[in-house]
């Protein structure tokens, strides 16, 4: 057995490795965007239709308080589109798990976390991308941030929020086994979060009923406090504060990411017990 | 010789089945062996295949790659191994070339010596003028043969290629058995399993023959062969006229001709090839028994399940036995 003892790694995966292997695996997934140019487009097509139907459709109903509805939207829009990205990370699981495309990288010396956070932190940089093009767009119809820091702040916390919730389709991708389960139930998810919320519509619209959901959940707290970073304190409904909002969407992200990514990592082991 | 591979008594049972997808089964492989892993399909193969390349933890019994344990020491075993075939699939959007880079730098290559490791198994496999082309254009052949180059850029000690060429034409297919036969002339040591006697026949040098999670024999393609008799004649002739038959074929092979029931179809060795089948027809043309159907029949994977377990293998779906496995 001499000739076992000449190799390097001695059974371990160091930190740098690690490092090595995620950017990898994040690189051959933005390749995949890259290369099957119809994903970008839908990814891109989708979110731009809304931004585009709300606003001309509905922005005369809706003007707020606060100027113009594109104004109210656009931070909507931002969390709107992390959202639905992250759902990606479902998908792009699923697809590499019935392809065996996971076997193979299972099978290779290679840090067993890379796989999950390569595919988490490719949907991130591909929301880079998203949102920016939402924002440019914005700006060409008619979207006047207060400052250009409240925006990127706003675009930042959005985007941490859409990370965090590539853990959770993690999660749900792992779950259901199958690019289509994966989807449906993505889509079973999303509908409800981003629609009763007030990323499109102030939820005071609402039934009261629906508003004690719509007001507190995940998605209407990222998007009122996008809104409130974006345009400015007087964009937040009354009686919050933009200290008091982002404080409360830093701990949903972190509060979901601490639950979904060890789900996750755990779910991704269960595969192969 | 030392041992590259090595289970023993392994046991497995997927989560909400009953019926053990491995019931105890130990092998040992010999380093630079080939060794064919022959059954039909949920017979188990992918399932040892699988908990060989850590992939799947045994629920008992111990498995040794290179003198690592494959539960303890998971990460060096995967140092030491190759996997490849039948669902270790390839990047379709990535290029050749990329793809088997990809897979060099997660063995932890550099970036130069998995570019030229990558030049080498390119040439080797004889794809160097597809390699910059997405895999997604590439014919079922050429994906397989991707595929092994990507379980080669490791340089593995042991390769383990799960039905190599299942699903792909029979022409192909040579072009792939010969591939790996010199892949692996270096001395590497290979398990494959296969559905395809011919397959195992051509490629191994022990063949083990598995079924319903138990290994029910092992030996050399001559040593199978020899419980199955080799190529035999298939003669079906009307009922009333069989008797007259079997008289006449016990006299010409000097044992008692075998009867396949469910077929109606009296089976002698064919010791003479060809040779055989012309004696039995002018034998009977002689006695005037009419022939209904005659032929050389080389045996196949069915003929050594019949003669080893008594039933056929049994057909399932492929794809849905393929996903079920995956899927867990």
């Amino acid at each position: 057995m001499t000739a076992t003892t000449q190799r390097v790694h001695k059974g371990r995966v160091t930190p740098q490795q690690t490092i090595k292997d995620m950017l990898i695996l994040t690189k051959r997934n933005l390749m995949r965007i890259i290369r099957m140019p119809q994903l970008l487009i839908f990814a891109t097509v989708q979110p731009v239709m809304f931004l585009l139907l709300f606003t001309f459709v509905f922005g005369g109903a809706i003007a707020g308080p606060f100027g113009d509805y594109i104004d109210f939207l656009i931070p909507g829009i931002l969390v709107n589109t992390v959202v639905f990205g992250a759902t990606n990370t479902a998908t792009g699981l699923t697809e590499d798990l019935a392809a065996g495309v996971i076997d193979r990288f299972r099978s290779l010396p290679m840090a067993r976390s890379a796989v999950l956070a390569g595919r988490t932190l490719a949907d991130f940089v591909r929301s880079i991308a998203v949102n920016t093009l939402m924002i440019l767009v914005g700006l060409l119809i008619g979207f006047r941030p207060a400052t250009v820091q409240g925006l990127l702040a706003g675009l930042l916390l959005a985007l941490f929020f859409g990370y965090s919730m590539s853990w959770v389709f993690a999660v749900i991708g792992l779950v259901g086994r199958t690019p289509e389960a994966a989807q449906s139930a993505s889509f079973l998810l999303v509908f409800p979060f981003v629609f009763a919320s007030s990323v499109f519509v102030p939820v005071e619209t609402m039934p009261s009923w629906l508003q004690v959901f719509a007001e507190n959940q995940p998605v209407s707290v990222i998007a009122t406090t996008v809104r409130g970073l974006t345009l400015g304190v007087e964009a937040l409904p009354s009686g919050k504060t933009l200290t008091g909002m982002v404080l409360l969407s830093i701990v949903w992200i972190v509060g979901i990411f601490a639950v979904a990514a060890p789900l996750g990592v755990r779910y991704y082991r269960r595969i192969f017990s | 010789m030392a041992a590259s591979v090595v289970a023993e008594n392994i046991f497995k049972t997927y989560k909400g089945s009953d019926v053990p997808a491995l019931g105890g089964v130990s092998i040992t492989i010999e380093r630079g062996q080939v060794y064919g892993l022959l059954g039909p399909n949920g017979a188990g193969k992918t399932t040892l295949i699988r908990v060989l390349a850590t992939l799947l933890k045994p629920d008992s019994g111990q498995a040794m790659v290179e003198g690592l344990d494959v539960v303890v020491d998971p990460i060096g075993v995967r140092t030491k191994i190759g996997l490849g075939g039948q669902y270790a699939a390839v990047d379709e959007f990535l290029t050749g070339r990329e793809n088997v880079e990809m897979v060099g730098r997660l063995y932890n290559l550099s970036k130069a010596e998995s570019r030229s490791r990558a030049d080498e198994v390119l040439e080797r496999i004889d794809l160097v003028d597809a390699a910059d082309r997405p895999v997604r254009t590439y014919s079922g052949g050429m994906r397989r043969r991707l595929d092994l180059a990507a379980s080669l850029v490791g340089r593995p000690e042991v390769l383990f290629l799960d039905e190599p060429t299942t699903g792909i034409d029979p022409r192909s297919r040579v072009d792939i058995w010969e591939l790996i036969e010199d892949l692996v002339s270096g001395g590497t040591t290979l398990l494959l399993t296969t559905q395809y006697l011919e397959e195992a026949d051509f490629l191994a040098d022990t063949i083990g023959v598995i079924d319903r999670g138990l290994l029910i024999a092992e030996g050399t393609s001559d040593d199978l062969k020899q419980t199955i008799g080799g190529v035999v004649i298939e003669l079906h002739v009307p009922v009333d006229d069989r008797d007259r038959a079997t008289v006449i074929l016990r006299e010409m092979v000097d044992s008692e001709p075998m009867f396949d029931a469910e077929r109606e179809l009296l089976v002698i060795p064919a010791t003479d090839g060809s040779q055989s089948l012309i004696e039995v027809v002018r034998a009977m043309d002689t006695a005037s028994v009419p022939i209904m159907d005659i032929q050389l029949h080389k045996p196949t994977l069915d003929d050594v399940f019949l003669s080893l377990t008594g039933h056929i293998a049994e057909p399932s779906l492929p794809d849905a036995d393929a996903t079920s496995e995956v899927a867990r």
